[in-house]
């Protein structure tokens, strides 16, 4: 158990218990909450705990800003699809997508790194800023290519697919179809990607990461490289982002501009990172699986708050569902406000 | 005479019309301790952060055992033998004094790019840590944060940080200033030390005339960037124009 969580264990009671029960729910999704859209809730919750946790390696535990965070998760979203959808539904062509998906975001993020590291967090946000909206544009005018605007849907393996049965019976009352499977290799996929990262940020290297976030210029005085450390540090978190841009592409079938590349994804990245607490990676877990529960649920329980307060003047419009946008943000500024370093951070107190 | 540990030659900044060091050379030889004195504002610092690779000279060289350092970033130069100690305090403020000083000896041992295995692994590396911590005095402190610190327990993690890199070359910069009369001998001690083993190089930049007088082997005088004295101590503290002009009220006490 040490070696698995690399020593970094969640430091609270509090902490710990909700973690094993996402844990938990996640591991049985499946059967503890059958039905498309509970399964389709708790895989992007899997996948966006990789995304934020990727991101957190960068923000939280290196002290880089960036905003192209997106760009990476869509590279590997756009292999998966390009691939799948020009060579068809086979498993080769789809593990050569990532292949060349993760090439593609490493050069890139190395691209970046050593051109603009050097410059001041300001202008490198900027920079990366810049460089992901040229990518968004760039992956809608190719549209021989990516589909456009409109996206593209393709066909994954078989196994992958609904139709598929692995059992004749069904297990607990639950048919294991293609879909299950699918979900079982996005949720082995993400743990073993977040035991991964936990590894790294408790690695030798990973000290250095927060050396360099708390005083660059120290670690370069006491012999570490920070132009070094900080490019390695954007490509893993890159190559990262881009499987969990594969774990959503295989999910969805579907990859556009919307579910990869819009900078509302980034936004919402921002948020449960900070929401979950920076700079902890159990942070991108609770960050990750609040937030999307609170946005495929907020409105159904809004709806009912709006029911509930009929009659009562101002309250049901103020609960009405198309509102919930407004709550998410209030949700979020107070949630800033009482804990200013994060649930985790809170519950570590 | 021996390839000098450390040279300056006409080493020059100028920060727009100001120069704030002026043409130095000035060559250190392995075994000695080298005071640098002179007024606030005397371009002390400045020289370090030269030498070190803080700062790019606009005109003249740093050579290492007589290897030119024009060019290398300041992570190189501590590679190759250059350790230097801050004179504001400048740690690593979230992170515990063990982890501070780990991350020094870590450098050394050249393991900072493990990825793989967790940061307890290497044992060696932290008993190292743990006798600097024992060294200057901070094994009670040991997982309390940097930030934490009183200023003179700051000052002493920063000497451990120096002490942990083991270079040839150990720069300090004022490392006793604003520490308690009780905790200075701890520093001097460890610098004694230092220069005990023979075959270390020391620059040591240190307002009280007694420390320097007592572990100096040499002192150089800097005024307004520019080294207007050289030699012995006892007869560069005597010197008249060190005298009057900037080590008066020093010396007097
Ligand atoms: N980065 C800088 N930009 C402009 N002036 C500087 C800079 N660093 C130092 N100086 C100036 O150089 C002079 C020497 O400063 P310093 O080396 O800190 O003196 P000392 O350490 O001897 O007290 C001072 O006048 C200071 O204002
Ligand atoms: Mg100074």
């Amino acid at each position: 158990m040490n070696s698995l969580l690399s020593g970094d264990f969640p430091r609270s009671r509090l902490l710990a218990a909700i973690l094993l029960a996402i844990l938990f729910g996640l591991a049985f999704a499946p059967f503890l909450f059958p039905g498309a859209q509970p399964l389709n809730v708790a895989a992007k919750i899997c996948v966006f705990v990789v995304l934020v946790a990727s991101y957190d390696l960068l923000l939280g535990y290196t002290g880089i800003v960036s905003f192209a965070h997106t760009m990476f998760y869509g590279i590997g979203g756009y292999g998966v699809s390009i691939a799948l959808y020009s060579f068809g539904p086979e498993w080769g062509p789809m593990a050569l997508g990532i292949i060349a998906a993760l090439a593609v975001s490493v050069v890139l993020a190395l691209m970046i790194g050593l051109l603009s590291l050097r410059v001041r967090a300001i202008f490198f946000a900027m920079i990366t800023l810049a460089v992901a909206s040229a990518f968004a544009v760039l992956a809608s005018q190719l549209s021989w290519l990516t589909g456009g605007e409109d996206g593209r849907s393709y066909r994954v393996p078989e196994v992958l697919r609904p139709g598929f049965r692995l059992l004749e019976e069904p297990l607990f009352g639950v048919a294991i179809t293609g879909k299950i499977l699918s979900y079982y290799l996005v949720f082995s996929v993400a743990l073993v990607l977040f035991l991964l990262a936990l590894r790294i940020v408790n690695s030798p290297f990973g000290r250095v990461l927060q050396a360099i976030r708390e005083n660059d210029f120290r670690a370069e005085a006491l012999g570490y490289r920070v132009v070094v450390y900080r490019s390695i540090a954007t490509c893993l978190s890159a190559g990262m982002a881009t499987l969990a841009g594969v774990l959503m592409a295989l999910w969805l079938r579907y990859t556009g501009p919307d579910t990869t590349l819009s900078f509302a994804i980034m936004i919402d990245i921002l948020l449960m990172v900070v929401i979950g607490g920076m700079g902890t990676l159990y942070g991108a877990v609770i960050g990750a699986a609040l937030f999307t529960l609170a946005q495929n649920y907020l409105q159904v329980l809004m709806a009912q708050v709006s029911e509930a307060t009929a009659g009562i003047p101002l309250l049901p419009q103020l609960f009405h569902p198309d509102r919930w946008l407004l709550w998410l943000g209030v949700l979020f500024v107070l949630s800033v406000y009482f804990f200013p370093t994060g649930i985790v951070g809170r519950l570590r107190r | 005479m021996s390839i000098p540990a450390l040279e300056t030659r006409d080493l020059t900044i100028r920060f727009g019309g100001h120069v704030a060091v002026n043409a130095v050379s000035c060559a250190f030889h392995p075994g000695t301790l080298t005071a640098i004195v002179g007024p606030n504002g005397a371009g002390k610092t400045t020289y370090f952060n030269l030498i070190s690779g803080q700062l790019r000279a606009t005109a003249g060289e740093v050579l290492l055992r007589g290897r030119p350092m024009a060019g290398l970033p300041a992570s190189a130069r501590t590679k190759a033998g250059l350790g230097r100690a801050f004179q504001l305090t400048n740690l690593f403020p979230s992170l515990t004094v063990i982890e501070n000083v780990r991350l020094a000896v870590q450098s050394r041992a050249g393991a900072g790019l493990d990825l793989r295995h967790m940061w307890s692994h290497r044992r060696d590396l932290i008993e190292a840590a743990d006798r600097l911590l024992a060294d200057v005095k901070l094994t009670e402190r040991r997982d309390a944060t940097a930030a934490a610190l009183s200023h003179g327990d700051q000052r002493k993690l920063e000497v451990a940080l120096l002490l942990a890199l083991d270079p040839d070359v150990f720069m300090f910069d004022e490392p006793t200033a604003g520490m308690s009369v009780d905790e200075v001998p701890t520093v001097l001690d460890l610098i004694a030390g230092i220069k005990a083993k023979g075959n270390k190089t020391i620059l040591l930049v240190e307002h009280k005339m007694d420390v320097v007088r007592s572990l100096a082997d040499r002192i150089i005088v800097l005024h307004n960037g520019a080294l207007v004295a050289d030699g012995e101590p006892g007869a560069v503290i005597a010197s008249p124009i060190v005298q009057q002009a900037y080590l008066g009220l020093e010396v007097a006490e």
